[in-house]
C-alpha cells in the first residue's frame, strides 16, 4: 500500500472532484441551516476540502511544503474554532438562542 | 486494492457530510464530522502524509470536536428545537450549493492542464516527501517567521476567548425579550 501505487491508479482529478463535492455541501450548510453550530461545523468542512486537495497535490507532486501550508490552516482553524465558539456562547448567553435571523441588528 | 479503499473513504466522507448538514440534533452532527475527519484523515495515510493524518486526528477529531460537543452540551441544544427555515430558502440553499458544484466540477472539466502535471509528478515521485523529518525540515528552515507568528496568533486567541467568555459584572442583563 505505497503511494505511489495511489498516484499510479487514481488520478488526480478523483481528489480534486472528491474535494469539491465535500466543499459544495460546506457551503450548502452554510446557506441552508439556522442553528449557528451547524454553520460553523460546516465551516470547517470546507477548511478540511481545502486541506485534503492540497495534500494530494502535495503528494502528486511530491512537494512539500504544500503539506506545511496545510499545518498551517491547522493552526488557524483551531485558533479561530476558540474564538468563535467564545463568541456563540456569548451570544447564547445575552440572547439565549444561536438562531442567526434573531442576529439581525447589523443585517440592514 | 489502494483504489478501492480510497472510493470506499470518499463514499464515507460524502455520506457524513450529507449527514451533518441534514441531521436534525447538533450532537449528531457533531458525531458524523468526527467520522468525517477520520475518513479524511484515512485519505491522507494513503497519501503518504503520515503526519498530517496524526494532527488531523489530535486536533481536530480530539480536541477541536470535544470543543463542539462541550458547547453543544453547555447550551443545551440537543432538543431538537430548531425552527426551520422556510423551505423556498432551504431550496434555495440547496440550489445554489449544487450549481456551485456544477460550475466547479465543469471548470475542471474545460481545463485539460492537470493531467500533464501529475505524469510528471510520477516520474519524480519522492516517498519521503510527508515524513515529520522533512516536514520539520521544511517547517523549521523555510517557514520560521510563519511558525513564530501563529505561536503569536494562539496567544491572541487564548486571550480573546478568555475575555469573551468572561462574565461580566456590572453591565445589564440584555434579556431574550428585549430582542
Amino acid at each position: 500500500m505505497d503511494a505511489t501505487q495511489i498516484i499510479k491508479t487514481i488520478p488526480i482529478e478523483h481528489y480534486v472532484i472528491l474535494s469539491t463535492i465535500l466543499f459544495a455541501i460546506g457551503v450548502t450548510g452554510v446557506l441552508m441551516r439556522r442553528n449557528a453550530i451547524i454553520i460553523f461545523m460546516s465551516i470547517e468542512l470546507m477548511l478540511n476540502a481545502a486541506t485534503l486537495l492540497l495534500t494530494a497535490f502535495s503528494t502528486y507532486r511530491s512537494d512539500t511544503p504544500g503539506q506545511v501550508f496545510v499545518f498551517f490552516i491547522m493552526v488557524v482553524a483551531a485558533a479561530e474554532v476558540a474564538v468563535g465558539l467564545a463568541i456563540i456562547v456569548m451570544i447564547y448567553r445575552n440572547i439565549k438562542s444561536i438562531d442567526i435571523n434573531v442576529l439581525n441588528k447589523l443585517k440592514w | 486494492m489502494g483504489s478501492s479503499i480510497f472510493y470506499f473513504l470518499g463514499f464515507v466522507s460524502i455520506f457524513t457530510a450529507l449527514m451533518v448538514i441534514l441531521s436534525k440534533s447538533p450532537i449528531n452532527s457533531v458525531l458524523y464530522l468526527v467520522i468525517t475527519f477520520f475518513s479524511i484523515a484515512a485519505q491522507f495515510v494513503l497519501l503518504n502524509a503520515g503526519f498530517l493524518a496524526a494532527v488531523l486526528v489530535i486536533v481536530y477529531a480530539g480536541a477541536i470536536m470535544v470543543l463542539f460537543l462541550f458547547v453543544v452540551m453547555l447550551l443545551n441544544l440537543n432538543k431538537e428545537y430548531e425552527p426551520h427555515k422556510h423551505i423556498y430558502i432551504k431550496f434555495a440553499g440547496g440550489i445554489a450549493g449544487g450549481i456551485l458544484l456544477v460550475t466547479l466540477i465543469g471548470a475542471l472539466h474545460g481545463s485539460g492542464e492537470i493531467a500533464d502535471s501529475t505524469l510528471n509528478g510520477e516520474a519524480s515521485y519522492a516517498a519521503s516527501t510527508g515524513t515529520i523529518q522533512n516536514l520539520g525540515k521544511s517547517l523549521f528552515s523555510d517557514y520560521l517567521l510563519p511558525f513564530e507568528i501563529s505561536s503569536v496568533l494562539f496567544l491572541a486567541a487564548m486571550v480573546g476567548a478568555v475575555f469573551l467568555g468572561k462574565k461580566e459584572k456590572s453591565s445589564p442583563k440584555v434579556s431574550a425579550e428585549k430582542i
